[in-house]
C-alpha cells in the first residue's frame, strides 16, 4: 500500500518541520532571556541610559 | 494606539509584551486544530498519502517569499523613510524567513523522491527557491560582518530590494519555463484546482505557520531593541569610561 511504502518521508518531513519550528522557538526565547540578563547586569552596575545621560550631563 | 505610534522602540516593547502571549496562545489553538483537520485529510489519488508533506511544504514556501516581501517593504523604510523599526524589523525576520525555507525545501525533497523519483532537480522552481535560501543566508551574513547596525541596515536594504526580483520568478516559474513542479493549484484563475477534504486543512494550516511567524517576528524584534539597548549602554559606558 502507498501509505506503508512512503510513512518514512512524511515522518521525516514532520521531523523536520518540528525540528525547525522548535529550533526557532529556542532560539528567540534563549535569546530574550539573554538580552534581558546582560541588560540587569548592567544595571546592578549602575549603568542605565538614565545614569549615563545623567553622568555626561555633570 | 496608532500604528505610527508603535515606531517608539520603547512604546513597540509594551505592545509586544502584551500580544505575544495572545498570539502564541492562538497559534498553539489554531496548530492543534489544523493538524487534527490534516490527520483526517484523505489520502489524494495520485499522491497517496505523501499528499501530507503538502501541509508542510505549501505553508513554509509560502511564508519564506511572504517574509522577503516584507523584508523589502522594511527595506524601503530603512532607506527611504527612515523608520527607526525598519532595519530591526528586517533583521529580526531574516533568520525566520531562512528557516522556513530551508524547511520548504526539505519537504519538497522528501515529498519528491517517492513521487518523482528523485531527491532534487535543478528545475526553475527549485532553483529559484534555494537562491531566495542563499539570499536570506547573504543577509544574515551581512547583517553579521558589519558592525555597526544603521551601516550594515543600509546594505542589507539594497541586498533585500536586488533579492526581491526573485519572487516573481518563484511565483511565475511554474508558467515561465516547462517545471517539473507543478503549476500553482491553490491561489489562481478559475479557482482552487484542490478537493475541499485537502483544501481547508491546507489553508488551516497555513494560518497556523502565519501565526507562529508574527509571533516570532515580534519576539525576534523585542530582542533585537534589547540587544541594540545592551550595545549602546556598552558604548555609553566605555565613552564615559574614556
Amino acid at each position: 500500500m502507498a501509505a506503508t511504502a512512503h510513512i518514512e518521508f512524511i515522518v521525516a518531513a514532520y521531523g523536520a518541520g518540528v525540528a525547525v519550528i522548535v529550533a526557532l522557538i529556542a532560539w528567540v526565547t534563549l535569546d530574550y532571556r539573554l538580552q534581558r540578563r546582560i541588560l540587569a547586569e548592567l544595571e546592578t552596575k549602575g549603568i542605565s541610559r538614565r545614569s549615563v545621560r545623567e553622568s555626561a550631563d555633570e | 494606539m496608532r500604528i505610527s505610534e508603535l515606531a517608539n522602540p520603547s512604546r513597540f516593547l509594551r505592545a509586544a509584551n502584551l500580544a505575544i502571549p495572545w498570539l502564541g496562545g492562538a497559534t498553539v489553538i489554531v496548530f492543534a486544530f489544523a493538524i487534527y483537520r490534516a490527520m483526517l485529510a484523505p489520502d489524494d489519488y495520485q499522491q497517496g498519502a505523501t499528499v501530507k508533506i503538502m501541509f508542510l511544504h505549501v505553508p513554509s514556501a509560502w511564508l519564506g517569499m511572504l517574509c522577503w516581501g516584507l523584508m523589502t517593504i522594511a527595506a524601503l523604510g530603512t532607506l527611504v523613510w527612515r523608520h527607526p523599526l525598519a532595519d530591526v524589523a528586517a533583521k529580526a525576520a531574516a533568520p525566520l524567513g531562512a528557516a522556513f525555507t530551508l524547511l520548504c525545501l526539505v519537504t519538497g525533497s522528501l515529498w519528491g523522491r517517492p513521487e518523482w523519483g528523485t531527491y532534487w532537480v535543478w528545475d526553475a522552481r527549485l532553483t529559484s527557491e534555494l537562491i531566495l535560501l542563499l539570499l536570506y543566508l547573504g543577509v544574515i551574513a551581512l547583517w553579521r560582518t558589519v558592525e555597526d547596525p544603521s551601516r550594515a541596515a543600509r546594505a542589507v536594504a539594497i541586498l533585500t530590494l536586488v533579492g526581491a526580483i526573485d519572487l516573481p520568478i518563484i511565483k511565475f516559474s511554474v508558467d515561465w519555463w516547462n517545471t517539473l513542479h507543478q503549476g500553482a493549484s491553490v491561489f489562481r484563475l478559475g479557482g482552487s484546482t484542490i478537493d475541499p477534504t485537502i483544501l481547508i486543512p491546507l489553508l488551516l494550516m497555513a494560518a497556523a505557520f502565519t501565526l507562529l511567524f508574527v509571533t516570532l517576528l515580534l519576539a525576534a524584534m523585542r530582542n533585537e531593541i534589547l540587544r541594540r539597548r545592551v550595545r549602546t549602554l556598552r558604548l555609553l559606558q566605555a565613552s564615559a569610561a574614556g
